[in-house]
């Protein structure tokens, strides 16, 4: 009984069940396919972090985004006149999260790539894009750069989904993206 | 100290008991059943609050929940029950006095006085964190004395468990090997100690920093260790809900283990690779590296999880083999369908053990991968997941536990037992329903620690499909229905302990004896469990298939480099 002591005083030595034997083969084989599978979709998936990311001050990140936003703005959109910006394709692309807004909105193009840097001013935040559903942690003081394509096109919204305060429910921002030519 | 230890006889088990350690295992366990009804109850309204039709909290008020059902539940309920456990399963289990009773109450007092403080500083509205307390939001100092109070009591009583073990060999309370239950109980204990010692490490300088000794605590490095004991009290949790599974199948049944061998390596798996998966929460954290995160998000190439599997089939294994000595070996599943569904102790066990499996697991090994992680990280996918660890899993199995326990330790019969028979069904499928939408719901996108679903204050407009709102409907009224059970729990236990007609033993039955035994079989005779080997292979099916749906549907998404 598991509540006594075993009744062997060596029961290492006893032999084991065939059902256990044969169970614990195919759950070591289903194991060890289940830890290749993360290294193999590195290579031959197209879903994976980058692993690319910089330790930056909060102020000097926001400069980074105010002058790309005055560089592609197009126009403004919202409650908060938040500006919408479009950058070319494969050009790098600030987004800010700060208490409690996404800045600036995002209209990108389907199917082109983007070199994305997300980074907090204030506290950490959930970069969550819907319904693509791609979430991602934003730090403060870390410049985290991820190249992203867009493979379908519309309004997408970026929901904070790192609880970040009384405010946290109203952090939404918008990616735009626009059909390809 | 120097008193004669005092034992009983228990009337039901034979076990003999020392009064020390009973007095320790009730205070223990009542306080548990106490923080549970407490911390269910904040459960309760952040379930009213997130059924989109009712919302009933303001957000204020509701994050404020949100933290306190998060601690009270995670964090103190679970520890004080496993204390008692941890108590019981080495005092009572070897016959053995408990070591330093007076030490068990000091850690008993740091343990409440903790969990007060926190709790008192979560309810004045300034310390809305969440349980995670993610730096750089900052709480009041005090929340984090609190939590560094109980875990220092915490600690205190792994370490009279361990010194009880010590004792019980010193005074050849037993002899061999410790039980398979108290092994568990010991598994549990050496990840107890890894998980507050990471908790140290990062409470206290987080607390240096809440009152302006420190300048500054890395976010980053936070988590890492913070998850250090974040995830590790929810591996306590299983090593004590697996040990609690044998131990109900041992007393139900007289079940041994299929091997003690082969069920001690699945266990000791466990101590190797299960706590050392914080980075389950950090899989799209910037700053980390792929390597890290695979290596630790596996389990060391999931050997824990190859230890979970094996449990998955020894724990029904054996109470197969018992049940099929006592005759029921018609057809697969004649020892299932014959096994006592309408005594909670094992429905609670069972129902617990199935679902821990195919919710719970299945969907915690699958978030856990890198890739996949990215459609899932914060969204209420997430507490769907370890609600159907911890409340299907871990809470049920301790309820079932209780039923056997109370009445035992108080000596009185459990009262309503119409409504106890209904109580594993009530709240372990109401759990299971309320984890599966929730799981459903995420996959849609629905955030979780959010007040808003429909962004009604937000500056852009944004509306999830309908579908989520449905779902999150169903939440709503799944936890309902598990709250019910839940009640019940508390009023059966409260009621068993304060009105329960008190047991009369015959003069005989207070004689050691043991409980009807099955004496030999597995190991030393042939006798197969081929209705568990069937349930096995359905649950292997179940987890190969949800695995590499998910890794199809990751691939639908945009692409990331």
């Amino acid at each position: 009984m598991s509540i006594f002591p075993p009744k062997e005083k060596v029961w290492f030595n006893e032999p084991v069940e065939k059902a256990e034997i044969l169970w614990i083969g195919i759950a070591l084989v289903w194991a060890l396919i289940m830890f290749a599978m993360m290294p193999l979709w590195h290579l031959k998936g197209s879903q994976n972090m980058s692993n690319e990311a910089y330790r930056i001050q909060p102020d000097k990140y926001q400069a980074k985004v105010d002058e790309f936003v005055e560089k592609y703005k197009v126009g403004e959109e919202g409650k908060a006149k938040t500006p919408v910006v479009h950058p070319p394709a494969g050009s790098d692309v600030y987004l800010l999260a700060r208490l409690w807004e996404w800045y600036p909105v995002l209209e990108l193009e389907q199917g082109k790539s983007y070199r994305l840097h997300l980074s907090s001013l204030d506290w950490q935040h959930g970069f969550s894009v819907q319904p693509a559903n791609i979430n991602l942690q934003v730090h403060p003081g870390i410049d985290e750069v991820v190249t992203i394509t867009p493979t379908t096109s519309g309004d997408f919204g970026i929901i904070c989904n790192e609880y970040c305060g009384i405010g946290h429910h109203t952090m939404l921002g918008k990616i735009r993206v626009v059909a390809g030519k | 100290m120097v008193a004669k230890p005092v034992f009983r006889t228990c009337g039901v088990t034979g076990l003999k008991i020392h009064d020390g350690a009973e007095l320790l295992i009730k205070a223990n366990a009542v306080t548990a059943v106490v923080v549970l009804a407490v911390g269910g109850l904040f459960g309760l309204l952040v379930a009213l609050t997130r059924w989109p039709s009712v919302h009933l909290l303001p957000a204020d008020m509701f994050y404020l929940a949100l933290t306190a059902h998060g601690i009270d539940i995670l964090i103190v309920w679970c520890i004080f029950f496993e204390v008692a456990l941890m108590y019981f399963a080495s005092a009572v289990l070897l016959g053995s006095r408990l070591a330093t009773p007076k030490m068990g109450w000091v850690a008993y007092a740091l343990m409440v006085l903790g969990a007060v403080i926190t709790n008192w500083k979560v309810l004045e509205g300034n310390s809305s964190v969440m349980m995670t307390s993610y730096v750089p939001m900052q709480a009041d100092p005090l929340f984090y004395v609190g939590l560094i109070l109980f875990a220092v009591g915490a600690l205190i009583a792994c370490f009279i468990f361990l010194g009880t073990l010590v004792v019980a060999k010193a005074e050849k309370c037993y002899e061999g090997s410790i039980p398979l239950v108290t092994f568990g109980a010991l598994v549990a204990c050496i990840i107890a100690v890894y998980t507050i010692a990471s908790g140290a490490i990062i409470l206290i300088p987080t607390f240096l920093w809440s009152i302006g000794l420190i300048a500054h605590i890395d976010p980053l490095m936070y988590k890492v260790v913070w998850w250090g004991m974040g995830h590790s009290s929810q591996q306590i949790n299983v090593a004590a809900h697996i040990a609690v599974w044998y131990a109900i199948a041992a007393i139900l049944f007289g079940a041994k283990p299929l091997s003690e061998k082969v069920s001690r390596m699945a266990y000791l798996t466990y101590i190797f690779f299960l706590q050392i998966a914080s980075a389950h929460h950090l899989l799209v954290e910037p700053g980390l590296s792929s390597s890290y995160k695979i290596f630790n998000t596996s389990y060391g190439m999931y050997l824990a999880v190859l230890g979970s599997m094996i449990h998955g089939l020894t724990v029904p294994g054996c109470i197969e083999a018992a049940q099929r000595k006592k005759g029921f070996n018609k057809g697969l599943f004649e020892w299932l369908r014959k096994a006592p569904w309408g005594n909670p102790v094992f429905s609670g066990m069972f129902l617990s053990l199935i679902m821990f499996g195919f919710l719970g697991g299945i969907s915690g090994v699958t978030m856990g991968v890198e890739q996949i992680n990215i459609m899932i990280h914060n969204t209420i996918y997430v507490p769907g997941h370890f609600h159907g660890t911890v409340a299907v899993g871990t809470t049920l199995a301790f309820m079932a536990l209780c039923f056997f326990l109370v009445p035992v330790l108080f000596r009185r019969e459990l009262v309503l037992p119409g409504l106890a028979k209904l109580q594993p069904y009530l709240f372990g499928l109401g759990m299971g329903v309320f984890s599966v939408f929730m799981m459903g719901a995420g996959t849609l996108g629905v955030s979780r620690r959010h007040w808003d679903m429909a962004f009604t204050d937000a500056p852009h407009a944004f509306s999830h499909a309908p579908a989520a709102f449905l779902m999150m409907g169903i939440v709503g009224v799944s936890a309902v229905i598990a709250v019910i059970g839940g009640a019940i729990f508390i009023a059966v236990m409260v009621g068993t302990i304060l009105f329960g007609k008190p047991m009369v033993f015959a003069p005989a039955a207070a004689a050691p004896s043991a409980p009807p035994a099955v004496a030999t079989y597995g190991s030393a005779e042939e006798f197969s469990v081929p209705g568990t080997f069937t349930l096995a292979l359905l649950f292997l099916t179940m987890f190969v298939l949800y695995y590499f749906v998910n890794w199809k549907y990751l691939a639908s998404t945009w692409l990331l480099s």
